[in-house]
C-alpha cells in the first residue's frame, strides 16, 4: 500500500497552510499557535522521509521549547492592540515576492536536477533516520563536533545571563 | 516500515476525538444561563482589578531560555542512551566530558542566582 | 576512530580550560575581575603557544573532522594573540565605562575557541559549530552595554541579520550534502574533480548560498549593510576585535572551503562563471566602502566603511585561488598576509579610538581629532602610523598586503580588477590621510582630556610593532605560509 506518499502530501499541504496562517494572522498569538501547527507538520514530514529522531526533536524542541519562548515573547513586548500594527506593507511584500520568486525558482531548479546517479540514495536511508544509527554515528564519527557543541550552548547560557539578569554580581 | 507508527497514530486519533467531543458535547449538551459572576473573568476568586494584558517581566525570558538550553542537552543524552551498551565506556566518556561543561554552565547559573527571582 | 590528542591540543586545552574551569572559577570567585581577567589572558597564551609548537605536527584528527597543524595552526596562533591583544585593551575601556564585567573576558575567549574551530574544520559541521560559537559570543558582545541604545540596538541589528546569514549557510550546506553526498572537505572535492555529482545543480545552488552565508560574515558587498552600524554601536574594544580577528576567521574558513568546493582552481567551467560573480562582489566592495567612508563624520563609521572595502581587497585573493603564482606566493597566502597585517592596523586604529573615547560616547568625531598630536603626541603618531598601513603606504604591512593581492589578481588575468582596487586605494587615501592632516595640521578646538592607555599601551605597542615589522620584513611570513 502507497500510503507514505500519500501521508507525505497531506503533511506537505497542511505545512503549506499553517505557514501562510502564521504569517496572514494579525494577533500575534494566533500566528505563535498556527507556528505550533507548522511545526507538527513538518514533523509529519520527517516521519514520512524515514527521520524519527529529527521528528521527535522537531516536537520536543520546537513545537514545546521555542515555542514557549516564542509566547514569551510576545507577552514581554505586550503589543497591545494588535490590529493597530498593520504598517505599509509596499516595500516588505515587494521584497518578500522578490524572495519568494528566488525560492521558487530554486524549487524548479531542483525538480528538473537529473540525477546522474553516481551518489544515489543508500538503500539503507530507512535505518539511517533511526534514533540507534544517530546515536552510533554521532559518538563515533561526529563525537568532536558533539563536543565542540557543549561549549556552545555553554556560551548561549552566559551570554543570556549576563544580557537579561537585571544585577549582576 | 510506516505501520510501525500504526499505534502512534491511532494514539494521536483518540486525543483528538477525545478533546473535540468534550468540547462539542459541552456545547451542545450544557444549559447557557449566562449570570453576571459567570461572564466575568476567572481570577481564583479574585475581583478582577485591571487588563489581563501586562507586560512579562524578564525574568520568565531568562527562565525560559535556560529551559531550552537545558532541554537541548537532554536530546543529545537521547541517542546516548538508546545506544548505551553499544557505545560502552567510550561513550560514557564521550557524554561526561559534554555533561562537565553544561554542569559547569549550572553551578555558574546558580552561583551567579541567576535563578533567583529578584 | 582515530584521534590525535597531542595534535589536538590547542582544541582541547581552551576547551576545558574555558568549559570546564574558567566558568566554574567565574561562578565561585565574586568581584574579582582581574583573577579572571589574569585567567583568560593565561589561557589564550597557553593556547597560542601550544599552537605554536605544535605547528609543524599535521595531520588529521576525530575521524577528519579537524585538520591539524600549517594553516589552522598558524591561524589559531593569531586568534589567540589577538584575543589577548583585545583583552587587555577591552580592560582599561572597560574600567573607563565603568561596566567592567567579568563575563565578557567569557565571551571573548569563547569568540576565539569559535575562530579556532572555523580555521580547523575540515567538515562543514565544524565549520558550523565554530561560525555560531564566534557570532554568538559577538551578538552578546555587541550588546554588552545594556543601558546605552546604540549598543542594543548594534546587538539586535547583528543577530537578526546573522541568523539570515546563517540560514543561508545552513541550507547551502545541506544542498550541497544533497548535490555529492557528504559534509567533509576532502569528499566534497572528490565528488567535485571526479564528476560524481549526485546533482549537479544542487550543488551550484547550495555553493551559491554558503558563498552568500560567508559573504556575510566578511561583510562583502552587498550584504556589509549591518557593519557600519554594528560596528559604530558595539563598544569601541568589541569592535576592535570583531572587526579583525572575526574577518580574519570568516577568511580562514573562506579560503578551506573554496579549496573542497573548486579543488581544480578555477578552471572548470562551473568555477568560471562563479569566478566573474566574485569578481564583481569585490570590486563593488572596495569602491562602495571606500567612497561611503569618505562622506562619514564618525571615525568609527569611517573605519567601518573602510573594513568592508579591505573584505573586497581579500576577496581578490580568493579570485587568484591556490595555484601557485610565480614568485611562490598563490592568491590564498595573500590572504593570510593581509588578513594578519589588517589585524594589527586595524586593531591598533580602533584601539586608539577607544582610549580617546569619553565616558559619555563623546570624542569620535573625525573633527574631534583636529589638532590631537598636541596633546597626545603619541598617540596621534600611532594613529598615523595605522592610517598609513590601512592606506597602503610602504614601508608599512598594509602595503605589502595590497601588492601582494594585486599582483596575484593581475597574474590571473585580473588586470580590470586591479585597476579597480589601486583606484579605491587612491580614494581610502582621502579619508585616511585626511584624518592625519587633521591631527597634525588643524588647530584644536577644545581643551582637550586625558586618555590613560593603562594596558591598552601593550595592544598598541604590538600592533605598531606588527604593522611595521611585518612591513620590513614580510618574508619571514611568507617562508612559514610556504612551509604549509
Amino acid at each position: 500500500m502507497e500510503l507514505q506518499p500519500l501521508l507525505f502530501l497531506v503533511f506537505a499541504l497542511g505545512a503549506v497552510i499553517s505557514a501562510v496562517s502564521t504569517v496572514t494572522r494579525k494577533n500575534p498569538v494566533s500566528s505563535a499557535m498556527s507556528l505550533v501547527a507548522h511545526f507538527f507538520m513538518l514533523a509529519g514530514l520527517y516521519l514520512t522521509l524515514e527521520a524519527q529522531f529529527v521528528a521527535a526533536v522537531q516536537v520536543l524542541v520546537y513545537a514545546g521549547a521555542i515555542m514557549v519562548l516564542v509566547v514569551f515573547v510576545i507577552m514581554l513586548l505586550n503589543l497591545g492592540n494588535e490590529q493597530a500594527l498593520t504598517e505599509n506593507r509596499g516595500l516588505r511584500s515587494t521584497l518578500a515576492t522578490l524572495i519568494g520568486a528566488v525560492f521558487a525558482v530554486q524549487i524548479i531548479l531542483v525538480t528538473v536536477a537529473e540525477p546522474t546517479g553516481a551518489n544515489a540514495l543508500p538503500s539503507r536511508a530507512v535505518e539511517i533516520g533511526t534514533t540507534e544509527s544517530i546515536g552510533q554515528s554521532l559518538f563515533t564519527q561526529y563525537l568532536f563536533p558533539f563536543e565542540a557543541i557543549s561549549l556552545l550552548l555553554l556560551a548561549a547560557l552566559i551570554g543570556s545571563v549576563v544580557l537579561a539578569k537585571r544585577h549582576m554580581k | 516500515m510506516l505501520h510501525t507508527y500504526v499505534p502512534f497514530m491511532v494514539m494521536i486519533l483518540i486525543g483528538i476525538i477525545f478533546g473535540a467531543s468534550n468540547i462539542l458535547l459541552a456545547e451542545f449538551l450544557g444549559p447557557k444561563k449566562s449570570t453576571r459572576a459567570k461572564l466575568s473573568t476567572y481570577e481564583s476568586g479574585m475581583e478582577p482589578v485591571k487588563s489581563a494584558r501586562e507586560r512579562f517581566s524578564v525574568k520568565f525570558y531568562l527562565v525560559a531560555m535556560m529551559f531550552i538550553l537545558f532541554d537541548i542537552e537532554i536530546i543529545f543524552m537521547y541517542p546516548w542512551a538508546v545506544q548505551f551498551k553499544e557505545l560502552g565506556m567510550y561513550g560514557f566518556t564521550a557524554m561526561i566530558l559534554f555533561m562537565i561543561l553544561l554542569f559547569s554552565g549550572y553551578i555558574y547559573v546558580i552561583k551567579k542566582g541567576a535563578l533567583r527571582w529578584d | 576512530m582515530q584521534i590525535d590528542y597531542i595534535g589536538s591540543l590547542p582544541l582541547i586545552v581552551i576547551w576545558l580550560a574555558l568549559g570546564a574551569i574558567g566558568i566554574v572559577i567565574q561562578a565561585f570567585v565574586r568581584d574579582n575581575t582581574r583573577l579572571v581577567f589574569g585567567y583568560y589572558v593565561a589561557t589564550l597564551g597557553l593556547t597560542g603557544l601550544a599552537a605554536i609548537v605544535l605547528s609543524g605536527h599535521k595531520g588529521a584528527s576525530f575521524g577528519g573532522m579537524i585538520t591539524l597543524g600549517g594553516y589552522a595552526n598558524y591561524f589559531d596562533a593569531l586568534f589567540c594573540g589577538a584575543g589577548i591583544m583585545a583583552l587587555l585593551a577591552a580592560r582599561p575601556y572597560l574600567q573607563k565605562e565603568e561596566s567592567e564585567v567579568d563575563e565578557f573576558y567569557t565571551m571573548l575567549v569563547s569568540s576565539v575557541a569559535g575562530m579556532m574551530l572555523m580555521a580547523h574544520a575540515s567538515n562543514l559541521v565544524v565549520l558550523f559549530v565554530g561560525i555560531e560559537l564566534m557570532s554568538i559570543s559577538f551578538y552578546v558582545m555587541a550588546g554588552f552595554f545594556r543601558t546605552s541604545t546604540k549598543s542594543v540596538e548594534a546587538a539586535l541589528k547583528y543577530f537578526l541579520l546573522g541568523c539570515f546569514a546563517t540560514g543561508f549557510l545552513v541550507y547551502g550546506m545541506s544542498l550541497i550534502y544533497g548535490g555529492t553526498g557528504s559534509l567533509a572537505y576532502g569528499d566534497i572535492a572528490r565528488t567535485v574533480v571526479t564528476q560524481q555529482l549526485t546533482y549537479p545543480t544542487l550543488f551550484v545552488v547550495g555553493t551559491t548560498l554558503l558563498v552568500i552565508g560567508l559573504s556575510f560574515k566578511i561583510a562583502a558587498f552587498p550584504f556589509h549593510q549591518w557593519a557600519p552600524d554594528v560596528y559604530e554601536g558595539a563598544p569601541t574594544a568589541v569592535t576592535a576585535f570583531m572587526s579583525t580577528a572575526g574577518k580574519a576567521a570568516a577568511f580562514s574558513a573562506f579560503v578551506a572551503v573554496f579549496v573542497a568546493l573548486l579543488p581544480a582552481g578555477w578552471t572548470s567551467e562551473i568555477a568560471q562563471n562563479q569566478q566573474i560573480v566574485i569578481a564583481v562582489i569585490a570590486a563593488a566592495t572596495m569602491l562602495l566602502g571606500n567612497i561611503t567612508a569618505v562622506v562619514q563624520s564618525n571615525v568609527k563609521r569611517m573605519l567601518a566603511y573602510s573594513s568592508v572595502a579591505h573584505a573586497g581587497y581579500m576577496l581578490m585573493g580568493i579570485l587568484a585561488g591556490p595555484s601557485l603564482g610565480t614568485d611562490g606566493m598563490n592568491g590564498h597566502h595573500a590572504i593570510v598576509f593581509y588578513a594578519t597585517s589588517y589585524l594589527f592596523m586595524q586593531m591598533g586604529a580602533f584601539v586608539v579610538v577607544g582610549i580617546l573615547e569619553r565616558r559619555d560616547g563623546g570624542f569620535l568625531n573625525i573633527d574631534d581629532y583636529a589638532g590631537l598630536h598636541h596633546r597626545h603626541p603619541v598617540l596621534a603618531a600611532l594613529m598615523a602610523v595605522f592610517m598609513f598601513s590601512l592606506a597602503g603606504i610602504p614601508p608599512f604591512a598594509g602595503f605589502f598586503g595590497k601588492y601582494m593581492l594585486f599582483a596575484a589578481a593581475i597574474e590571473r588575468g585580473f588586470t580590470w580588477l586591479a585597476i579597480v582596487g589601486v583606484v579605491s586605494s587612491v580614494i581610502s587615501a582621502w579619508f585616511y590621510l585626511g584624518l592625519i592632516v587633521k591631527m597634525y595640521f588643524q588647530d584644536a578646538k577644545d581643551s582637550g582630556h586625558e586618555a590613560p592607555a593603562g594596558l591598552a599601551g601593550f595592544t598598541l605597542a604590538v600592533s605598531v610593532v606588527g604593522v611595521v615589522f611585518f612591513g620590513l620584513f614580510p618574508q619571514l611570513l611568507i617562508n612559514i605560509f610556504r612551509s604549509w
